[in-house]
């Protein structure tokens, strides 16, 4: 497995507002953090939609290395780190959350209705462009939608380059990052301002010290108001997935031969 | 009717087989269906021209559909695309240029479609524990799950149009690393053979290895594998936190079938099993389980497979 390259002493996880510079550049980093579903939860549907009113809510898992990520990106090069999240009142959980673990600002779009991507991307990068941050981390998919739309979305609509699926970063005078391609990775230079779609990489995604939490505890969200357009995709019903018929099952290592003839026979796959 | 611009899904420089469950797709969005072959030479586009259902094919032909490019790629493509309601594939490039494409026309994109009725479209939710089915209203961009619609047959034919196209890099690759295996990665295979804790150690994994080459399949693993073990990478994890993968075939070994893995492997169209615990949650799902030890069930799979194969 590749590992991880800095161009900084990352083991320093202070909470320093304005991070270490190592050039004279100060870089302003967002890094957009759901809240969903904890991965192991119940998904209920009552009338037409999921009913989440009994669920536990946590970060979405990919925006744990996004978090991580735009850290570490502020410790080699210095700035400041913003975690943006859209949602209403119950969404400040995440981040403060995210701030527990080291980010400087938190700020909420608020909003509750639905936007379809277009919409919601427009919402967020107006937010980029207008307060001047210069490189956003995101998850590469989001647990509850797994659409995985939004990073290169926001980046078109901002005219940045946007690189996914990433598993590694180094800092050096752009990014130089580690992405799947077909046959193995690719090891991409870009330079910001860009995008970022974090997947799971090498990277161990720090956690909170009391420090932390009690900074957190205390720490104002910035609340913003947004006019989403409308959504010309609509959600019609949400439903549970259609049962899967029982499958066949046998006993003992021998019935692997039955199972062979079945998939030959009956599937028609081999 | 409205009008289909299909982006073909591409493996090795060629039109993948996808493409047909592409145009398969797009049939049931709308008619007159123009299929865009990304290309560095146009030849390639001559062979779409026979997949039937498709009204043009157009060569995007640039050296800049050489290595991905997120930006470029859209740009180029975008450009010698009609208007329309734009069909890729749910792979995770093309979900990547899908969501690009949508945002520069302005347009919205609804990802791994799993049904089309009208103008209704379904995807899943929450790792396929429930569905949305959502209503589009004009052009979107929509990309489809592999190995869930029906391909389009090859027995049509259509005019091939080479189209020189262009785009601004906005990245630069630097060094391609090859897989040290030649086995496919576990997001491009078609069978999957996935090991989990079970498997007792890394090692083992070498029996996975002997009928993923049988099958021409991959090797997959769960998180507790990845994790447990410093020789089973991440790029093997199938799951939440891992790869959600799509295959025909996906076969479990010693995976007790946590929610978390089942959000990765859930909506492969057969599911087998291999688990010594008759109880496991993984056999919910299977289409065929095996209540047996690995060890006594994977020479005789092998065996069985070798001599249907051979
Ligand atoms: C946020 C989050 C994200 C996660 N993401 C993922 C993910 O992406 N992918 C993932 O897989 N998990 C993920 N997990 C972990 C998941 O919850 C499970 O812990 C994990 O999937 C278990 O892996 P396993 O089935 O290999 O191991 P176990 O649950 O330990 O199961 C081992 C199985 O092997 C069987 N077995 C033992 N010996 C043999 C033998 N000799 N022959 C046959 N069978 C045998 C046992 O009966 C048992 O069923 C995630 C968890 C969280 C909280
Ligand atoms: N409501 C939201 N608030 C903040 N960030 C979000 C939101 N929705 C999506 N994102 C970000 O975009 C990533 C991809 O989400 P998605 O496009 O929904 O798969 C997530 O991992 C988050 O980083």
């Amino acid at each position: 497995m590749a590992q991880i390259k800095k161009s900084a002493d990352t083991n320093v996880h202070q909470l320093n507002p304005t991070g270490s510079a190592i050039g004279d550049t100060m870089v302003k980093i967002a890094v957009l953090v759901k809240q969903v579903p904890d991965t192991n939860s119940k998904i209920q549907i009552s009338g037409d939609r999921v009913d989440l009113s009994s669920v536990k809510m946590v970060m979405s898992p990919f925006d744990e290395f996004a978090v991580e990520n735009a850290l570490l990106h502020k410790e080699a090069a210095g700035g400041t780190v913003t975690a943006i999240t859209v949602g209403g009142n119950s969404a400040d959980k995440v981040l403060k959350d995210a701030k527990a673990i080291g980010v400087d600002e938190i700020v909420r779009l608020d909003c509750t209705e639905y936007m379809d991507s277009n919409a919601f991307q427009k919402v967020i990068s107006e937010v980029i462009s207008q307060d001047g941050y210069e490189v956003v981390y995101c998850g590469k998919s989001s647990a509850d939608t797994g659409s995985g739309s939004t990073g290169p979305g926001v980046a078109e609509k901002l005219g940045w380059a946007s690189v996914s699926n990433v598993t590694d970063i180094e800092f050096t005078d752009g990014l130089t990052v580690t992405a799947p391609v077909e046959g193995g990775d690719a090891i991409i230079n870009v330079s910001t301002p860009v995008v970022v779609s974090c997947d799971k990489g090498s990277i161990k995604v720090r956690k909170p010290n009391v420090k932390g939490i009690m900074m957190a505890k205390r720490a104002q969200v910035e609340v913003k108001s947004v006019s989403p357009n409308t959504s010309s995709v609509t959600i019609v019903s949400q439903s549970m997935p259609a049962e899967k018929p029982a499958g066949k099952k046998f006993e003992g290592g021998q019935s692997a031969e039955t199972v062979v003839q079945l998939l030959r026979n009956e599937a028609n796959i081999i | 009717m409205t009008e289909t611009v299909i982006i073909a899904e591409m493996h090795k420089g060629k039109v993948s087989p996808t493409t047909n469950e592409l145009v398969g797709a797009a049939n049931l969005l709308g008619s007159n269906c123009t299929l865009i072959v990304p290309c560095t030479d146009s030849s390639v586009a001559d062979e779409a021209s026979n997949i039937s259902g498709v009204t043009k094919v157009i060569a995007a032909k640039s050296s800049l559909f050489t290595n991905y490019d997120a930006a470029a790629w859209a740009q180029a493509l975008d450009s010698v695309a009609p208007q329309g309601i734009v069909v890729t594939s749910a792979s995770a490039q093309s979900k990547d240029l899908a969501a690009r494409i949508a945002a520069r026309r302005d347009i919205s994109v609804v990802q791994d479609v799993i049904s089309i009725d009208g103008n209704t479209l379904s995807t899943p939710i929450y790792s396929g524990k429930a569905i949305e089915n959502v209503s589009i209203n004009g052009d979107v961009v929509v990309s489809i799950r592999p190995n869930v619609f029906a391909g389009a047959d090859n027995d049509g034919s259509c005019e091939v149009q080479v189209i020189d196209a262009s785009g601004d890099l906005s990245t630069a690759v630097k060094e391609l690393v090859e897989r040290a295996s030649t086995r496919l990665d576990v997001s491009e295979a078609n069978i999957i053979i996935s090991g989990g804790r079970g498997m007792g150690s890394p090692d083992n994994f070498s029996h996975l290895e002997v009928i993923a080459d049988t099958l021409g399949a991959a090797v997959g693993a769960s998180r507790a594998a990845v994790d447990t073990w410093a020789e089973i990478p991440h790029s093997m994890q199938v799951g939440q936190t891992g790869k959600t993968v799509n295959p025909n075939l996906y076969i479990a070994v010693g995976i007790s079938g946590a929610i978390q893995h089942l959000a990765g492997m859930r909506s492969s169209k057969y599911i087998v099993a291999i688990n010594k615990d008759a109880d496991a949650p993984i056999f919910q799902y299977a289409d065929y389980g095996i209540v047996s030890t690995w060890e006594e069930a994977l020479p005789v799979l092998g065996n069985a497979l070798s001599n249907m194969l051979s």
